[in-house]
């Protein structure tokens, strides 16, 4: 009994140091009268005190579905958004099997090499997303099935600030939703 | 209790007190001042007791400010009451003087008085007292250097804000709010995809972002106490760049909608939105003037990357930056004179000022991968995102790049930041 009551204490000793923030303030009380700034208090409604912080968590998003045909991946040289030849068959392969089926839907994803803000790059990675959209359109896939989108550099394939690394992150990838 | 009890409780206090405290040395601030005000902030009575060190913190910010520079105290206990020897502290080389005490109250809660001294005229300055629980005694401390910083420069000080950043630890990317000094760090959102591009609310409740979680960028607004989330713009393409007006009641974003990445106008509570700009090349990074009258954004139009100004709610834009061939990431002070952005110098990534009035403008780093500056609500400092050592480092300088601190708190890699308002008192 003796130990219960000390794992007790114990407890909820740890559980009180470890929710270091309160979430209801305790508005100060004026102690000398004198220019006495009110500290953490909530009265004017504007909950953005000390405490406060309500967390939210995430689930892991689903992956893409099964990939129906060869490769997926389309690179592009530095600061550039035209597709080289060698990635037309790449296209024309993915094209013909959207065609065919109508339903699938196929996320274009733009991503960038890490050089540069991330928001500058999210619009390049976007340029390049639309330029794959693009060529599938030239080729009759409805547009209505592809939406380009870009990940900037948020997501590089390859770790590494090498030229190899950066090439192999300069991509649009299709992914099929 | 029994004395093995009354040990491990004991030791669970330790455990409790230890860390924070241990946390607030780490500042690290770097560089000299011209004109710094020497300052001695002497230990409170009872500070030795009080599960923060008020003085360290009271110090640290005045020093990041780089206005401020610590005199030596010499471990001198100096409570509110007592009138200091006026010459023992010229002597020591200080115009100025903190002195205070913190005592535990009978509900658990923290007294902290403080005195502010001219120790050149022997004049008090004037002193504050709060109540607070134990969680508030940073922002105490915070809100002490407010006091002596806006008594000693006559501006306001911005120490009781908050800052936001990103991390990414392994595959876990977390929303963070933060003390203006990078402690007492909080998680508003945890998630496995990407989170950037951070933006307070004018009135510091809430946090506009861009959220991968859907596997495509999408921008949110985020209730910080409440953790309630509401979707702001989910359109087809890449939704990005949220910046608030200054009533927080509209929101330029980025969206790819239309094709191409372009500037639009959204209800900061959702709705459709009204194109602000017809390019046929990349325009992003919106941000509006403080006088709400101008947007200055991104754009590639004449070939790279500058920063351009258009009237708020669209029309003809004007260049801003003409140097080199690489500006982005705009952010603007809030008194309106200042314009800080990332531009590339040589392959390297650096933070330039730029006076507006002037048009003259400086590189005010040394480091070569800067994103993301932000200003505090003062104008006075910036704080961005660096890579030091390899690794990715929160920093925060004066507008002339003299002094710089690196905020810590969090391990692993670290970004995004964006510097919160005045908080209401």
């Amino acid at each position: 009994m003796k130990s219960f009551l000390l794992v007790l204490i114990a407890s909820a000793f740890l559980v009180g140091c470890g929710s270091a923030v309160k979430l209801d303030n305790v508005p100060v009380e004026d102690k000398t009268g004198t220019s006495v700034s009110q500290v953490g208090s909530t009265g004017s409604g504007n909950a953005v005190a000390n405490g406060g912080v309500a967390s939210v968590e995430l689930d892991k998003s689903s992956g893409q579905a099964a990939i129906p045909v060869g490769p997926r991946v389309v690179y592009f040289d530095y600061d550039s958004y035209s597709i080289k030849p060698e990635f037309q068959s790449v296209i024309e392969q993915h094209a013909r099997y959207i065609k065919i089926n109508k339903t699938r839907k196929v996320a274009i994803e733009g991503h960038t090499d890490e050089r540069g803000g991330r928001e500058y790059n999210l619009a390049l990675g976007q340029k390049r997303a639309e330029s794959v959209r693009n060529a599938l359109g030239l080729l009759g896939v409805a547009d209505s099935q592809v939406e380009a989108v870009s990940f900037g550099k948020e997501k590089p394939a390859v770790q590494g600030v090498d030229e190899i690394a950066m090439s192999k992150n300069r991509r649009a990838e299709i992914s099929y939703r | 209790m029994t004395k093995a009890v009354s040990k491990i409780f004991y030791y669970l206090f330790l455990l409790c007190i230890g860390l924070p405290a241990a946390a607030q040395f780490r500042v690290e601030v770097s560089g000299v001042g011209l004109t710094q005000l020497p300052i001695a902030v002497s230990s409170f009575r009872g500070e030795a007791l009080a599960p923060q060190k008020i003085t360290a913190i009271v110090l640290a910010d005045l020093e990041r400010s780089g206005q401020f520079r610590g005199i030596d105290t010499g471990g001198i206990v100096l409570d509110e009451v007592a009138r200091p020897d006026v010459a023992v502290w010229r002597q020591k080389g200080s115009d100025s003087l903190v002195s205070g005490s913190i005592s535990r109250l009978a509900d658990g809660r923290y007294d902290v008085r403080f005195r502010l001294w001219d120790v050149v005229r022997g004049q008090d300055l004037g002193g504050q007292s709060y109540a607070v629980a134990q969680s508030d005694l940073r922002l105490v401390a915070h809100r002490i250097a407010d006091f002596v910083y806006e008594k000693l420069t006559g501006d306001k000080g911005a120490f009781s804000t908050r800052i936001a950043y990103i991390t990414k630890v392994t595959q876990r990317y977390q929303l963070w709010i933060a003390d203006a000094d990078g402690e007492n760090a909080q998680s508003a959102l945890s998630s496995t995809e990407p989170i950037i591009s951070p933006a307070w609310s004018p009135n510091g409740g809430q946090l506009a972002y861009v959220s991968f979680e859907s596997r495509k960028p999408v921008v949110y607004t985020h209730d910080i106490a409440s953790g309630k989330r509401r979707l702001i713009a989910n359109f087809r393409g890449s939704n990005s760049a949220p910046a608030w007006s200054p009533d927080g009641r509209t929101m330029a974003v980025t969206l790819s909608r239309d094709g191409g990445s372009q500037l639009y106008a959204i209800d900061s509570n959702g709705g459709e939105p009204h194109r602000l700009a017809q390019s046929s090349n990349i325009d992003t990074e919106p941000v509006y003037s403080p006088d709400s009258k101008s947007i200055y954004f991104v754009s590639d139009r004449g070939g790279a990357p500058q920063i351009y100004k258009m009237p708020a709610t669209g029309g003809n834009a004007e260049r801003v930056t003409f140097s080199g061939s690489y500006n982005i990431s705009p952010a603007i002070s809030p008194d309106g004179r200042w314009l800080a952005y990332i531009s590339r110098v040589s392959g390297a990534f650096k933070l330039h000022v730029m006076d507006l009035v002037a048009g003259t403008f400086n590189a005010i780093t040394d480091t070569s991968a800067d994103e993301s500056p932000s200003f505090s609500p003062n104008s006075r400092l910036i704080v961005y995102a660096t890579q030091q050592q390899g690794r990715e480092a929160l920093m925060t300088t004066t507008l002339d790049g003299k002094i710089k601190a690196r905020l810590v708190g969090q391990n692993g890699n670290i970004r995004e930041p964006d510097w919160g308002p005045f908080q209401k008192q």
